[in-house]
């Protein structure tokens, strides 16, 4: 059932060369299933052994699977390279043919894919490697250690997942990778299931995990509505099918064109958390911070971007919906940063950020600038998976440093309660909130130097990666959609500014609890892999810097977009980004970092009245939704039970009409008339019938020998009679 | 030498009076007399046949002749079963009048 489908033919080599590399190619490229297979191995591995190793063998054997992931990845990015971007597909099986539609399970390698792979497999195996460290202790301070098994069973399916997604060759395929990533998510938001996020018993997190998966069934809702009208219209689901069909469409803004691409922004809008449907990614942070890196930050979240991205041939036949996809971007990424700026938990504050640059990333690919926003999807893989798992060690430090502090306070009141008899109660400590945080500068000076590479990448600050890919976008807006330019230069200001007020909020000033004091710095294994994300972030810009000869990510991903216009660096943009972004700062250090906040001291921001409370209560996104959404859906969902179902559908038509009609069938019908006066008077005229005859015929029977003799004689004269007279 | 016909004419002769005797008498002695005479006369039948087909394929045939030993001693065998039950009705209703046992009636 395999089968290779070389690539044309290759430019600019001899021909035992261009023999050679060809084999190698096709060599490499028939490992193409272990994307999918590696992290399922691991899966499987941990699934049936995971009861009987120990933590570090199952961290290794999970981490080792999506490295193997990796390592495929970056052979199958070679292969692409030898052949000069050509698409190359491996089929691995038949999977549907029904009638006209025949779909194989494809996997597609090009550029933008292998591009998607590298990501997704390079930042995962770091995180998975972060995990070991992390779960180690996150299950000890949640007292269940026998899920540690469970964590990287989930992290490995959502790796198969995620390449899936990004290997697909149709619509369907990615459907299969988008859905299972959304599986994943479901699963690791609800992780600790049973309490919420400070630990004590509650339905928060699988409430949260609820969310996260029915706001994203809304979007998935819009995904197959295109998939369908695809099929409907173009026969196909295969990329390259449909891309023609819909190239083939003459007209510019075509409704069909413009259906599906509106269809498919839903989806992107549910899958990378973009307006309307955002509101289930702040409440994903309910998750581990492993997960929240990988799934809510680096990876899946940024599956609407690539849909969009590898949509690209329908998007440009559509430039109204390409505007509407550019404008959802460019509001989320600004209503986002407002509302990051009023968060006290340092995970909320990076969920709404990562929303933010979610919504500059579907600006990009929505303006058609799909290199620039591919380039921002990498560079912001790198530096917010590191600003996500820092958050995760601070967390982790305060705990350490909590834990400490209740063990001594433990043993000193129970030494107390021997004397005095009293008891004590554990009042809830949260350790993500930046309140209870400050000074840990000192106490965690590895996470904290991290922590502030992430800040300066995120806030656009030369020549750290983020600088490079936000400038390519704001330049590309500026030079076509201005209205979208202002809303990202708002939102990169306001980046700035939540950014330094985190960092001063964290590191700096005096600790505002005992456990900020008592902190402790995170293990190698935490800190190794960040120090691999805090290099990649401060050099992920040199994939693609604006200068001519330095393009490459634009040249590598042109083979399959098609080539874009390389825009030299603009110093007009840059540098007011950049000014921006260091005003930005400047200003949260006179607010924050001057004097740092003291204990139980409120916000200076609370100045700002109403605006403040605004963002600090998420404008009231979600109070919005409980009341324009969910309660009338909950009276409309009331009202079809009741009335519709139980009163109309039951008491009428099942009650009234359906038992009603069958009893009066029954009892007059079939009772009465059909029974009674059909078979059961039959019955009785038949033994009626039979009881006159025998009544009749018993006479016979008078116990005379003499006369049976003669009806014998008289029988067999009859007989004889007529034998002889026949 | 006698033609068959006559053996059977007077086979059916005896037939005859036997059945006759059977429906009009009403003493049960008489009444398997009259069986009796009923049997000799099929037996009479039988011989003449068997006779009658030993002269047509002239070698010696005694087909019917054995049959008729048959019926003398079913004929011996019924006798002696009526005759214990006659015995046995006349011990209770001290009457052998066979009109008089009609209880066995619908």
């Amino acid at each position: 059932m395999v089968s290779i489908r070389p690539s044309k033919c290759i430019r600019g080599y001899s021909t035992t060369e261009m023999d050679e590399l060809m084999h190698l190619s096709e060599t490499i490229l028939s490992l193409a299933p272990w994307l999918v297979f590696a992290p399922l191995t691991g899966l499987l591995i941990n699934l049936i052994f995971g009861k009987r190793f120990n933590e570090r063998t199952i961290g290794t054997v999970a981490s080792s699977a999506s490295g193997a992931a990796f390592v495929v990845s970056v052979l199958l990015a070679y292969a692409v390279s030898i052949n000069h971007g050509e698409v190359m597909r491996w089929r691995l099986a038949e999977w549907i043919h029904v009638g006209t539609l025949s779909l194989d399970w494809t996997f597609r390698i090009d550029s933008l894919s292998t591009t998607m792979m590298l990501v997704v497999s390079g930042v995962g195996t770091l995180i998975h490697v972060y995990a070991i460290g992390y779960m180690r202790e996150d299950v000890r301070f949640k007292h269940d250690e026998g899920r540690f098994a469970r964590f990287f069973i989930f992290l490995n399916l959502f790796i198969a997942a995620m390449m899936i997604l990004v290997s697909g060759d149709s619509y369907l395929m990615l459907f299969v990778g988008w859905e299972g990533v959304g599986l994943c998510s479901f699963l690791l938001i609800g992780f600790w299931f049973e309490m919420d996020t400070l630990g004590r018993p509650s339905w928060a997190n699988s409430d949260a995990a609820k969310k996260a998966f029915v706001a994203n069934r809304i979007g998935d809702f819009g995904f197959l509505i295109a998939a369908f009208l695809m099929f409907w219209n173009f026969g196909s689901l295969q990329f390259d099918d449909v891309f023609l069909g819909a190239s083939s469409l003459s007209a510019i803004n075509s409704p069909l064109t413009v259906a599906i691409t509106l269809f498919l922004l839903l989806g992107v809008a549910g899958k990378s958390a973009q307006i309307p449907l955002y509101v289930w990614l702040p409440d994903a942070m309910a998750g581990p911070t492993p997960v929240s890196a990988l799934i809510h930050a680096a990876t899946m979240v940024t599956a609407g971007v690539y849909l969009v991205a590898r949509s690209a041939p329908i998007y440009t036949t559509a430039p109204a919906a390409q505007y509407l996809v550019a404008m959802t971007g460019a509001v989320t990424a600004l209503f986002a940063a407002t509302i990051a700026v009023g968060q006290y938990d340092i995970k909320k504050v990076l969920a709404y950020s990562t929303i933010s640059q979610l919504g500059f990333m579907v600006a990009a690919v929505g303006m058609g600038a799909y290199v620039a926003g591919m380039f921002h999807l990498v560079t912001h893989a790198f530096f917010k998976a590191l600003l996500f798992l820092s958050a995760g060690s601070v967390i982790l430090g305060l705990e350490r440093g909590h834990h400490h502090l209740a063990h001594k306070k433990e043993s000193d009141d129970s030494r107390r309660r021997r004397s005095q008899g009293t008891s004590h109660s554990h009042e809830p400590f949260d350790p993500g909130d930046m309140r209870n945080m400050g000074g840990l500068r000192k106490s965690m000076p590895v996470t904290f130097w991290l922590y502030i590479v992430g800040t300066l990448a995120l806030a656009g600050i030369v020549p750290f990666a983020g600088f490079w890919s936000k400038d390519e976008i704001l330049l590309d807006a500026r030079l076509h959609f201005p209205a979208v330019y202002w809303l990202l230069t708002i939102a990169a200001f306001l980046t700035a500014f939540y950014m330094g007020r985190q960092i001063w909020m964290v590191f700096f000033g005096e600790s505002r609890t005992e456990a900020a004091a008592h902190a402790e710095e995170s293990p190698k294994v935490m800190t190794v892999p960040l120090m691999v994300l805090a290099a990649l972030s401060v050099l992920g810009g040199g994939l693609n810097l604006p200068f001519d000869g330095f393009h490459n990510l634009g040249h590598w991903l042109g083979h399959t977009l098609g080539e874009v216009e390389s825009l030299p660096l603009d110093l007009t943009v840059a540098g007011v980004s950049t000014l921006l972004a260091l005003a930005a700062i400047f200003i949260s250090w006179l607010l924050y970092g001057r004097t740092p906040l003291e204990a139980g001291q409120t916000d200076p921001l609370k100045g700002l009245g109403f605006v403040f409370k605004g963002m600090e209560n998420k404008w009231l996104m979600d109070e919005f939704y409980q009341v324009a959404i969910i309660e009338p859906f909950k009276k409309l969902s009331q009202f079809l039970a009741d009335v519709i179902d139980w009163r109309f559908w039951h008491d009428f038509v099942h009650d009234t009409l359906i038992v009603g009609t069958y009893n009066w069938l029954s009892s007059i019908a079939l009772d009465r008339y059909a029974d009674r006066k059909g078979i059961d008077a039959f019955a009785n005229w038949l033994g009626a019938a039979t009881q006159w005859i025998s009544q009749t015929i018993r006479k016979a029977q008078n116990g005379f020998v003499r006369s049976y003799a003669l009806a014998v004689m008289l029988g067999v004269v009859v007989i004889l009679g007529y034998l002889i007279l026949k | 030498m006698i033609s068959t016909n006559y053996y059977i004419i007077l086979s059916a002769i005896l037939f005859t009076i036997g059945a006759l005797g059977v429906l009009i008498r009403r003493n049960p002695l008489v009444i398997f007399m009259s069986i009796e005479l009923m049997l000799n006369a099929a037996n009479l039948a039988f011989v003449a046949f068997g006779r009658s087909w030993e002269i047509a394929k002239g070698e010696a045939f005694f087909n019917g002749q054995i049959f008729v030993f048959f019926v003398i001693a079913v004929a011996a065998a019924e006798v002696a079963v009526g005759l214990a039950l006659i015995v046995e009705i006349f011990k209770t209703k001290k009457n052998i009048n066979i009109d008089e046992m009609n209880s066995l009636k619908g």
